[in-house]
C-alpha cells in the first residue's frame, strides 16, 4: 500500500514484518526513530513475540544480539557513527561466529570533530569486519533491503548491515509502497539456524582457534561471503516476483549503455546524480551512473563489466581513506585493473556538506575534459584550508584546528542551506 | 516541481509542518519529499525544513536553495537568518505576524513583486484561540493552501486529521480554515489594489 511516511518509520514497519524475536536498542542519532518505533510496536503488542531489550551501550547491543542469535532467535539492532565504532569488537565477533544478525546503520560521520550529519565513514570503517553491506538509494529500497537482508543473512549464516543515509533518508518523508505481512511471510521463510545453543543438544560456539586452523576458518568466511554474489541476484529476482518491484541486487546502472563517462556512487546521492545526468544527456553528453548496492562482498566482476566500455570513471564517495584517497574508489580500481582508462576519485558530502546539482554539473563537465585532479574534494573551501596552514606555519602553538576554522567562518549555528 | 522552505524555531513544529505538507500533497496523488535541515534541534534555535512537490518521482536530495515559496513561522528570524536566500522575484511569502510587510521593514524588498503572493497571518493568535497552544505551524499550512494554490485546503485538513486526533485535530482544523479565509481576503484586497493602480 502506498504511504507517505518517514524513512525510519518505513524501515521499522518492514523490520517488524520480518518478525524479529529480539531487538537490542541503544539510542544514537540518526537511527533512533527506527528503534523507538519498534519499541512502541513491541509494547502495544503489534510485534509479538518479540523481546525488546534496552541495553547500556552499543557494545552491549551487539553482544546481546550475538547471544540471542546464538540461541536461535532472529535478532536485529540499529546504530550509527560512534555507536558502530563502540561496538566494533562485537561486530567482528558476530561475523566470525557466523551469526545472521541484521543491523541498520543510519550513516553518519565519525568524529572528531564531532558531527552528527551524514556521510559513509561509519559503515565503511567496518568494511573488513566480515559483514555483508548493502546501501539503499531511497527509503523504498531501504525497507526492501531489510526484508532481503534477513533472508540472505539466515541462508548464509552471516550478519548483514543495511546502510541508509542518516537524516537524508532516515528523516525524509516520502512515498513508499509498504508490503503486506502475507507478502513478507511468503518471501522470508521461518528462521532455521545453521548452528544454535540448545540445552537438549549442547555445543559450544566461539572456540579459541590457533595457527593450526585459523587461516582456514578465515578463508571459509571469505568463501561464504562470496556466495552472496550468486545468491543476491536471485533473491532480488524473487523479490520482484513477490513484491512487483526492482530492489536490491548487486548494482544498478542508469543511462550507461553508450556512456563515455560513468560516475560511480552509493546511497541517496544517486538520485541527485541521476537528475544531473538527465539534464546533461539532453545536451548530448554521453554520461551515465553505476550505483553500488552491495559493497561487501564487492561485486568486482559486475563492476568491471559495467564500466569497461567507458573512457573514464569518476568515483564520487562520501568517505575517505586518510593518507590514500578514496575507499570506494580503491575498490572500483581493483575491479578495473589492467584496463586503460581515466580514473578520478571525488570526495564529497563529508559531514553533511550538501552535494548540489550545480556542483555536480561543474564536476562532471571537468571530468569529461579530463581536467580533474586524480583526487578531488568537491566544494572544498581552499581559503579556509590555506588560512589554517599559514597559521600553523607562523605559530607553533596555533591552536586546535576545528575551533580555529569555526572562528574563521564565524559559525553561530551550523546550517546547510 | 514546487519547492517550499519553512523557517521557524525549535518547538514551533517546523519539521512537522513540512511533513504534513508532504502528506497533503501525497493525498492529492502527487509525489512529495519533506526533510529537516538536519541540525541539532533545540528549543528556540533557528530551524529549517523543506518540502518538494512534483507530479513525478523526486530523486533530488540537495537542500532547497531556490524555493518557490517561503513560510516564516517566527518573524523575529527576519533579523537573524537570511530567510529569503534564493527566493526568486515574485515568489510566495507567508509570514506569521499581525504586522504588514511595510511594518516588518520588508516593503522596499518586495516593492514591485506581485502583492497577492505576499501574505501575513496571525498564526500564533489563531493557534492560541483554537488549539490553546502557541504552535503556529498548522494555521500557516491553511494560509499556505490559499496563497500558493498548489494544494487544496481540504488536503491540508485531511493531513491534520491524519496527524492529530480529538480536540487538537478539531482546533487545528478550525485554525487552518480561519487562516485560509484571512489569507484569501488579503489576496483579494491586494488584487483589487493592483487593478486600481493599473
Amino acid at each position: 500500500m502506498l504511504k507517505q511516511t518517514e524513512g525510519s518509520r518505513a524501515v521499522a514497519e518492514a523490520v517488524a514484518m520480518c518478525r524479529p524475536e529480539v531487538i537490542c536498542a541503544y539510542p544514537i542519532s540518526p537511527q533512533t526513530h527506527i528503534v523507538e518505533a519498534l519499541g512502541e510496536m513491541v509494547k502495544d503488542g503489534t510485534l509479538s513475540p518479540c523481546e525488546f531489550i534496552n541495553v547500556e551501550s552499543e557494545f552491549a547491543a551487539m553482544s546481546v544480539a550475538i547471544g540471542s542469535s546464538a540461541a536461535g532467535a532472529r535478532s536485529y539492532t540499529a546504530t550509527a557513527s560512534q555507536g558502530l565504532l563502540f561496538m566494533a569488537e562485537a561486530v567482528y565477533n558476530a561475523s566470525g561466529l557466523g551469526l545472521p544478525i541484521v543491523m541498520t546503520v543510519a550513516n553518519r560521520a565519525i568524529g572528531a570533530p564531532i558531527n552528527i550529519w551524514n556521510d559513509h565513514s561509519d559503515a565503511l570503517s567496518q568494511r573488513d569486519s566480515g559483514w555483508l553491506q548493502l546501501f539503499a538509494e531511497t527509503n523504498q529500497e531501504a525497507l526492501d533491503l531489510h526484508i532481503q537482508a534477513f533472508r540472505l543473512a539466515e541462508e548464509l549464516s552471516l550478519p548483514v548491515m543495511v546502510c541508509m543515509d542518516g537524516f537524508i533518508l532516515t528523516h525524509a518523508y516520502e512515498r513508499v509502497d509498504m508490503p503486506t505481512q502475507a507478502q513478507v511471510d511468503a518471501y522470508l521463510p521461518k528462521y532455521v539456524p545453521r548452528q544454535m545453543l540448545d540445552p537438549g543438544e549442547p555445543v559450544s560456539i566461539g572456540a579459541m582457534v590457533g595457527p593450526e586452523a585459523f587461516m582456514e576458518v578465515r578463508y571459509l568466511a571469505h568463501a561464504k561471503q562470496m556466495e552472496a554474489l550468486e545468491l543476491i541476484p536471485s533473491y532480488a529476482a524473487e523479490f520482484k516476483s513477490v513484491f512487483g518491484r526492482d530492489s536490491g541486487g548487486l548494482t544498478h546502472t542508469y543511462r550507461t549503455e553508450d556512456a563515455e563517462t560513468i560516475i560511480v556512487a552509493m546511497g541517496s546521492v544517486l538520485g541527485t546524480i541521476k537528475d544531473v545526468i538527465d539534464e546533461m544527456r539532453e545536451e548530448g553528453h554521453k554520461i551515465g551512473v553505476l550505483g553500488i548496492t552491495l559493497f561487501r562482498p564487492f561485486p568486482l566482476a559486475r563492476v568491471r563489466e559495467s564500466l569497461q566500455g567507458a573512457k573514464r570513471v569518476v568515483v564520487l564517495e562520501k568517505s575517505m581513506a586518510v593518507g590514500l584517497g578514496g575507499i570506494l574508489s580503491t575498490n572500483v580500481r581493483m575491479a578495473l585493473s589492467g584496463l586503460h582508462m581515466h580514473g578520478y576519485t571525488v570526495i564529497a558530502g563529508l559531514g553533511g556538506r550538501a552535494i548540489t546539482k550545480k556542483s555536480l554539473h561543474g564536476l562532471f563537465r571537468q571530468a569529461e575534459q579530463d581536467a580533474l585532479e586524480p583526487l578531488t574534494f568537491l566544494d572544498l573551501d581552499w581559503n579556509m584550508v590555506n588560512k589554517q596552514l599559514e597559521r600553523e606555519k607562523a605559530h607553533r602553538r596555533s591552536g586546535p584546528v576545528a575551533e580555529n576554522l569555526l572562528r574563521d567562518v564565524g559559525v553561530v549555528a551550523a546550517r546547510n542551506y | 516541481m514546487f519547492q517550499v522552505r519553512i523557517h521557524g524555531r525549535g518547538g514551533q513544529g517546523v519539521v512537522t509542518a513540512a511533513e504534513m505538507l508532504s502528506v497533503a500533497a501525497f493525498d492529492e496523488g502527487r509525489h512529495a519529499q519533506a526533510f529537516p535541515s538536519f541540525g541539532s534541534e533545540r528549543m528556540g534555535a533557528p530551524v529549517v525544513a523543506f518540502c518538494r512537490i512534483d507530479d513525478k518521482e523526486i530523486r533530488l536530495r540537495e537542500p532547497i536553495m531556490e524555493p518557490d515559496a517561503i513560510i516564516i513561522q517566527d518573524p523575529t528570524l527576519l533579523h537573524q537568518v537570511d530567510v529569503f536566500a534564493g527566493l526568486k522575484k515574485d515568489g510566495y511569502i507567508l509570514i506569521n505576524t499581525s504586522k504588514t510587510f511595510d511594518q516588518l521593514g520588508l516593503g522596499d524588498m518586495v516593492r514591485d513583486w506581485r502583492h497577492e503572493r505576499l501574505c501575513t497571518v496571525p498564526a500564533m493568535e489563531l493557534a492560541l484561540k483554537h488549539v490553546g497552544r502557541p504552535v503556529p505551524n498548522v494555521p500557516l499550512l491553511g494560509g499556505f493552501a490559499a496563497v500558493a494554490g498548489v494544494l487544496q485546503l481540504e488536503s491540508v485538513i485531511k493531513a491534520i486529521n491524519e496527524r492529530f486526533s480529538g480536540k487538537v485535530a478539531a482546533g487545528n482544523v478550525a485554525a487552518a480554515r480561519e487562516a485560509y479565509a484571512i489569507v484569501r481576503a488579503e489576496m483579494d484586497e491586494a488584487r483589487k489594489k493592483e487593478t486600481q493602480h493599473a
